[in-house]
């Protein structure tokens, strides 16, 4: 692990910039910066975003768990529970859907123009957020902290290793990736 | 240089290139790629503005501080990188109204515009609520077989799905 490099924190704001200025790049060169590209996802007559999702899922599986395995990181999965994950999933899905961009791809869109996510959706995913966070203490009792189940992994819950998951996974995804290629999508 | 300027690339090698970069945030940084974090951040920075240090007094941004962090820099970098890709590809062009949109509710950029910020508002409150979007959940969660990220998706394309068939098979028809 490069601890070193992980707390200098004026090197960590320049590589965070130049991921993003990567990623951008290539969610603009995907398509998914764009609106019409998403809802042709939701409404499952374009596939594009599916494929770049799942073959980054597939890349970046096999080679984040090597490099757990060879001790050069370790990983960060996010704790979950019914009234979190499920019920801000389906929120997040609605909006996602009425948007047309997610916190990521609306970034692109910003950069390649689109005036609708700026003065639109920008000032509502802000408002949103800022609602969220004056008002989730008071969801927490109540809503947030029903069926936690913490920051549990596959592998874990299944009690194997974890390239008894990672194999199959990406033999799966990949077989379904192809299985749209075959069937026109 | 010629595939820098393509409009379009294969989306598989796109994915690839995405999951490539996934490792080097983790071995450089040691955080997985994540965008809804960033609009809290700043969203808890604008609140600054007008209200000052109280501001930093609500618990959610004593965890997420309104500063500026590794994920907000990504944020500005992914606006930098698209324009940059537009730019080279000569896509670049102000726009108001997407063309499915237009083609389905007219190209009035009021309505347009509205519903993207109520669209805004739901996507945001819901990536804070499920920790997560279609990034930090979508791509970096699922990949790392975490139970949240991979139930989280399954919430967001269900949500998506139903909401987009209402709004242009229902609405839109």
């Amino acid at each position: 692990m490069l601890t070193k490099l992980h707390t200098n924190r004026r090197l960590q704001l320049v590589l965070g910039l130049l991921a993003g200025i990567a990623f951008g790049f290539l969610l603009q060169k995907g398509g998914v910066t764009n609106y019409d590209v998403i809802l042709g996802q939701l409404l499952l007559t374009d596939f594009t975003m599916l494929k770049v999702m799942l073959s980054a899922v597939v890349t970046g599986m096999i080679g984040v768990h090597a490099l757990r395995s060879l001790g050069l990181a370790r990983l960060h999965p996010k704790s979950g529970s019914v009234g979190r994950t499920v019920v801000g999933g389906l929120i997040f899905g609605v909006g996602f859907a009425v948007l047309g961009y997610c916190p990521g791809t609306i970034s692109g869109a910003i950069g390649q123009g689109s005036l609708d996510a700026l003065i639109g959706g920008m000032v509502g995913i802000l408002l949103g957020s800022w609602l969220f966070a004056t008002f989730s203490p008071k969801l927490q009792k109540p809503v947030l902290s029903k069926g936690d189940f913490g920051p549990l992994t596959l592998p874990e819950l299944l009690k194997v290793n974890a390239w008894v998951v990672v194999v199959p996974a990406a033999v799966i995804l990949t077989t379904f990736l192809f299985a749209l290629e075959r069937f026109g999508w | 240089m010629e595939w820098l300027r393509m409009q379009q690339w294969s989306p598989y090698a796109v994915g690839i290139g995405i999951g490539i970069l996934s490792w080097l945030t983790f071995v450089l940084s040691d955080k997985p790629i994540g965008c809804s974090t960033a609009f809290a951040r700043l969203s808890g920075m604008i609140e600054r503005l007008f209200r000052g240090e109280k501001t930093l007094e609500k618990p959610y941004f004593k965890q997420y501080a309104p500063a500026l962090t590794w994920d907000v820099m990504l944020v500005v970098g992914i606006v930098i990188g698209a324009f940059v890709s537009a730019l080279l590809s000569g896509q670049f062009r102000l726009t108001w109204v997407p063309s499915l949109w237009a083609a389905t509710f007219g190209s009035a950029y009021f309505p347009r515009v509205l519903v993207a910020v109520i669209g805004g508002v739901l996507m945001g409150a819901g990536a804070r609520w499920a920790d997560g979007c279609t990034s930090g959940h979508g791509i970096s969660g699922t990949l790392q077989l975490a139970v949240s990220s991979w139930i989280a998706v399954a919430c967001f394309l269900a949500g998506g799905i139903v909401t987009a068939f209402i709004i242009f098979r229902i609405f839109g028809a």
